[in-house]
């Protein structure tokens, strides 16, 4: 394995392979953690406002 | 059909429930497996060097960006024929995850052609057919979000994603044709390095990765979709309740 | 059958009084073609090459922004769901509606055009090849544009919409009709994009005019 300097040169390309992927890596994390909070979210209110109807059903939030 | 007992959208729900920590854990373990394996295993390029590594991002994301598109069209067509009340929740929950890899597809595409071939963009057949397809999903997303009746919207979306689909390939020739036409005297290799296995294994690792992620994210769009409709039909339902 | 004219006829007048109608497009046709040298620069040989491009730019936009005129204004005023009670298929309307349309945009496009061929210094072979490409590729773009415009028809200010819609379904005429004009500017052979052009025109008539239908079925909740 050679030494760190040399591997995070990538050639002299760093300026393009490392951006390359860290802004893939970033924007698969962003839409996955959207996506995740949006369900946990909503299936959050979902359950919450079913178990709200009763005899008297008001309306959460 | 164990297709249809999965239309209850609640019963769906449950089932992906269940799943999604398998795809979401697979999907993980395969990426960080893929950057592994590009990143540090697989060997520098005889011509482009280690810049070939972009294409461990670049070529799932744009495989990718043309598999969501057909998911999206084949769901509508499900919905159109068989009225599958799911069919229009998963290609709603697609059209923003198709549209990130193909922006991915774009922006790793100009990063990997600024040191190969000098220049930030060039109209080559397959980028500018990406480009194409990033508008297609664009405004799939905006009708969606312009009509405000979901049921109305979701038949709409419908219309549009069949459409396009019919047309990628009218599209996708014209392009081609039209490149073919102006190539100039360089011709860009456009199909990057040619592949050996120690490069084919992390690129085909990857292009798992990307679509277990695709399977992972689709679940759970798909549940934060249904969880919405539970909770406007409860709103609807409590608004009309009678007194 | 006389529904069918009827509803020709009707929309043309329309379109001929309307203020997003064919006055509209032609003029903006023409600004397009007029703002090309302002913005390029006046090197005749420049403008030359770029004239295929420019005019089939300029079709493309005039159409755009003739769109909303389509179908909006008869889902506002009621005239869709007569439309739909009529014994004449639903396609069939549509197809009225984007020859009507084309008739108000398309063709007084081709007529413009090589009229202001000079403009842009498009060589003389060149102008006869530009004519055919507008006459073939502008139903097309109607065709899209009906769909487009019924897919959109309920979204306010759908402007925008309706543009992001149409344009990727207009690239494969667009690069037919100017490639066919730049061909025969360089006395190269324009049959096989003329063809492609028309063959794909014919298509785009054809589902627009289902699409357009379908989608103006969306009306009605």
């Amino acid at each position: 394995m050679t030494d760190w300097s040399t591997f995070f040169a990538m050639g002299g390309y760093a300026a393009y392979v490392w951006p390359a992927y860290v802004i893939s890596v970033v924007s698969l994390l962003a839409i996955a953690i959207a996506s995740w909070n949006w369900m946990t979210r909503a299936e959050r209110l979902a359950s919450a406002s079913k178990s709200a109807e009763g005899p008297t059903p008001e309306t959460k939030l | 059909m164990p297709v249809l007992a999965y239309a209850n959208p609640e019963r769906f729900a449950r089932l992906a429930s269940s799943l999604t920590p398998w795809f979401l854990g697979s999907a993980i373990g395969l990426l960080l497996a893929g950057l592994f394996l590009g990143l540090f295993m697989a060997p520098p390029d005889y011509q482009q060097g280690d810049a070939a590594r972009i294409m461990y991002v670049h070529v799932p994301a744009a495989w990718m960006s043309m598999f969501v598109y057909g998911c999206m069209a084949l769901a509508s067509a499900a919905a159109f024929i068989w009225k599958h009340p799911l069919a229009d929740v998963a290609a709603k929950a697609s059209a923003p995850v198709g549209c990130i890899f193909t922006a991915l597809a774009l922006i790793t595409g100009m990063l990997w052609g600024k040191p190969m071939w000098g220049a930030w963009w060039v109209w080559d057949a397959r980028l500018t057919s990406v480009l194409i397809l990033f508008f297609m999903y664009l405004g799939y997303i905006v009708l969606w979000s312009a009509i405000e009746d979901p049921a109305r919207a979701a038949r709409a979306a419908r219309i549009l994603a069949l459409v396009g689909a019919i047309n990628i390939p009218i599209i996708k020739f014209s392009v081609d044709w039209w490149n073919t036409l102006h190539q100039g005297a360089t011709v860009f290799r456009t199909d990057g390095p040619s592949i050996t296995s120690s490069m084919l294994i992390p690129l085909l690792v990857m292009a798992v990765a990307y679509n277990v992620l695709y399977a992972a994210l689709l679940l759970i769009r798909m549940r934060a979709e249904i969880a919405e409709r539970r909770l406007r039909s409860i709103r609807l339902g409590l608004e009309f309740e009678p007194k | 059958m006389r529904t069918f004219f009827a509803l020709i006829r009707r929309d043309v007048t329309l379109g001929i009084r309307a203020s997003g109608g064919a006055a509209l497009s032609a003029a903006f046709f023409a600004l397009i073609v007029v703002l090309a040298p302002l913005g390029l620069g006046p090197d005749m040989a420049t403008l030359k090459s770029a004239s295929p491009g420019l005019f089939w730019i300029a079709a493309l936009l005039a159409t755009l922004l003739g769109l909303e005129r389509i179908v909006q204004p008869d889902v506002e005023d009621g005239t869709l769901d007569l439309m739909r009670l009529s014994p004449l298929p639903l396609e069939f309307m549509a197809l009225a509606k984007i020859i009507a349309h084309w008739l108000t945009s398309g063709l007084i496009i081709t007529l413009l055009a090589p009229v202001l061929a000079p403009l842009l210094n498009l060589s003389l072979d060149a102008v006869p090849v530009l004519a055919l490409s507008l006459l073939v590729g502008t139903p097309a773009l109607s065709a899209i544009g009906a769909a487009a415009a019924a897919l959109g028809a309920s979204v306010q200010r759908g402007g925008m919409v309706l543009a992001l819609l149409a344009l990727p379904l207009n690239i494969p005429f667009l690069i037919f009709g100017s490639t066919a004009v730049a061909q025969a500017q360089t006395n190269t052979d324009p049959t096989q994009a003329l063809t492609l052009l028309g063959a794909c025109s014919l298509i785009a008539v054809v589902v627009g005019s289902i699409a357009a239908a379908t989608s103006m079925r969306l009306n009605d909740d």
